[in-house]
């Protein structure tokens, strides 16, 4: 559905990598090129008339973002993307609420950014990260989380779905769990936000991070949203201009407000107000729609693949559009380009959860991840390509 | 070399490779190889003997180009001096790169003459030549 909004898709590729990064539509690409063309200027400092409107249309965006995920505008913080929002979750809150002995839990599933960070801090701090077992299917179940916990357990992190199983985690029901537990709970949104209906005031989640770019956005943002009372605590990992009210000789200071204080040095606006752009977007098809879209697509793809006596999938439970696979004796790379010999994009590896190979058992596998524009055409093209797929190496040697 | 029989060659060495499976034995120099445009895996481990290699040994995980290439290649250096293993290794290069080569020295290497065209390929083709130039390197120094 609303094919007609991405021109790139009059290219005639079919693009099945939107856990990598989706394709942007016109109108978000329309309202970048726009503050580039007609009002430029920087954020915060100007008294003439595009300064004005380019502060309105950015500062905007945080009142786009509350609406989409029902948070405080205020708590709303704009970040490079989901990366650096987890970073700064870690360097500039955890740092100082973590002790030596406290406990985190995390799970072998999630992406790099939501475990490096933990493993470097861990370093310094000494606290002790502890990975939750998945369960056969690889997804995680609050039950594991629960057999986990001890009195030392401070953080749980995770994410809302997984970027290689795919599986949508019980957000609310953890989110539930961990206040009743004193547990701060942080939420990588990355491959979620952009996919399913969200309330962040409602799931009991102390920080959110996601990206913008995963999300019809353009490169370069992404949001961190935090519970305020503990953004309050949180220190920035980054200081300079437009975060600081004063500084003097004597080396006293005084940095700015919540969220004013996060966002050191020139943003990137244009990718600012183009996410808000895509937040609208989104909002106008409906994340439902868009969430059952991809559900049907999937429905439709596992149907069909079914008798392909030689594609093996890794998740066919999941209730998230993206399937993990593999051509039965090919390593994943060549099926990908083997893939890409037709025109399709997949992605073939480990999608960056280095550590989910200790639960599989194989350690690399083919990614299709779908978006509201992928159709039942295209499956039934990758359906035909896989069919044929004992002729992988004449076609791609 | 027509492509059928290209084709036919990388096949095989994919399908079963020279030399894959590593040993103990501390007298083998040993590097790893890896690339951050794909996810090829490869370790390799080598002995060198009064300058002349006695044996190359691979193991891990790539694809069916890097595989081939990796057993192509020990087929081809076994047995021949330092020198002459470093002039290939410039030659495939260059070839890989589409610089000028002399293809009379690169022999079955020279199924990936056409390689070139598909770019995101390139690397695969590299990857046990770049293992092997690393080890070589470290014995130089």
């Amino acid at each position: 559905m609303n094919r007609e909004d991405f021109p790139i898709l009059g290219n005639g590729k079919i693009y099945f990598d939107n856990a990598a990064t989706t394709l942007k539509p016109k109108c978000v690409i329309d309202a970048m090129d726009k503050y580039y063309l007609e009002y430029t200027s920087n954020i915060h400092r100007g008294d003439y008339d595009a300064a004005t409107i380019t502060n309105e249309k950015y500062d905007n965006v945080r009142n786009i973002v509350s609406e989409f995920i029902n948070c405080d505008s205020k708590t709303v913080i704009y970040t490079s993307g989901a990366t650096h929002s987890l970073n700064m979750v870690v360097f500039g809150f955890m740092r100082y609420y973590l002790k030596s002995g406290d406990e985190v839990l995390l799970n072998k599933g999630e992406h790099a950014s939501n475990i490096l960070p933990w493993i470097i801090l861990s370093e310094e701090i000494g606290f002790k990260i502890k990975y939750v077992p998945l369960n056969e299917d690889y997804s995680l179940t609050l039950d594991n989380i629960k057999k986990m916990v001890t009195p030392n357990t401070k953080v749980i992190s995770l994410a809302m779905i997984s970027n290689v199983i795919g599986d949508v985690r019980d957000i609310k029901a953890i989110g539930d769990y961990c206040k009743s537990n004193n547990i701060i709970f942080n939420v990588d949104g990355a491959q979620g936000i952009p996919h399913m209906k969200f309330d962040f005031k409602d799931s009991n989640v102390d920080f959110l991070s996601f990206s913008g770019h995963k999300m019809c956005g353009p490169t370069g943002v992404g949001i961190l949203v935090g519970r305020y009372e503990l953004l309050e605590k949180m220190k920035p990992i980054m200081y300079g201009g437009g975060m600081n009210s004063f500084f003097e000789e004597d080396n006293s200071y005084e940095l700015k407000d919540i969220p004013t204080r996060f966002e050191a040095g020139t943003p990137a606006i244009a990718e600012v107000i183009g996410l808000g752009e895509a937040i609208k977007y989104l909002m106008g098809i409906s994340m439902e729609k868009i969430h059952q879209q991809e559900i049907n697509l999937k429905t439709y793809f596992l149907e069909k693949v079914k008798d392909i006596d030689n594609i093996i999938v890794y998740n066919k439970n999941v209730n998230s559009g993206i399937i993990a696979f593999n051509i039965d004796s090919v390593f994943a790379q060549d099926a990908s380009m083997y893939l890409n010999h037709y025109g399709i994009a997949v992605r073939a590896g480990n999608h960056c959860a280095k550590m989910l190979k200790d639960e599989m058992n194989i350690k690399n596998t083919v990614r299709i991840s779908m978006y509201f524009y992928n159709t039942y055409e295209e499956i039934d093209k990758v359906i035909e390509v896989l069919r044929n797929s004992k002729d992988i190496f004449k076609v791609i040697l | 070399m027509n492509s059928e029989l290209k084709r036919e060659i990388i096949f095989d060495n994919y399908k079963e490779p020279t030399n894959r499976g590593l040993v103990e034995d501390s007298s083998y120099l040993k590097t790893n190889t890896h690339s951050d445009s794909c996810i090829d895996n490869l370790d390799f481990m080598m002995k060198i003997e009064d300058g002349i290699i006695k044996d190359i040994r691979f193991d891990g995980e790539a694809c069916a180009i890097s595989t081939s290439c990796a057993s192509i290649m020990i087929k081809s250096f076994i047995g021949k001096s330092v020198d002459e293993v470093r002039s290939i290794l410039t030659n495939y290069i260059n070839m890989i790169n589409e610089k000028e080569y002399d293809s009379s020295l690169l022999g079955e290497l020279n199924v990936y003459d056409e390689i070139s065209k598909q770019p995101n390929r390139k690397n695969c083709a590299l990857l046990p030549m770049n293992a092997v130039e690393k080890m070589l390197e470290n014995l130089k120094n």
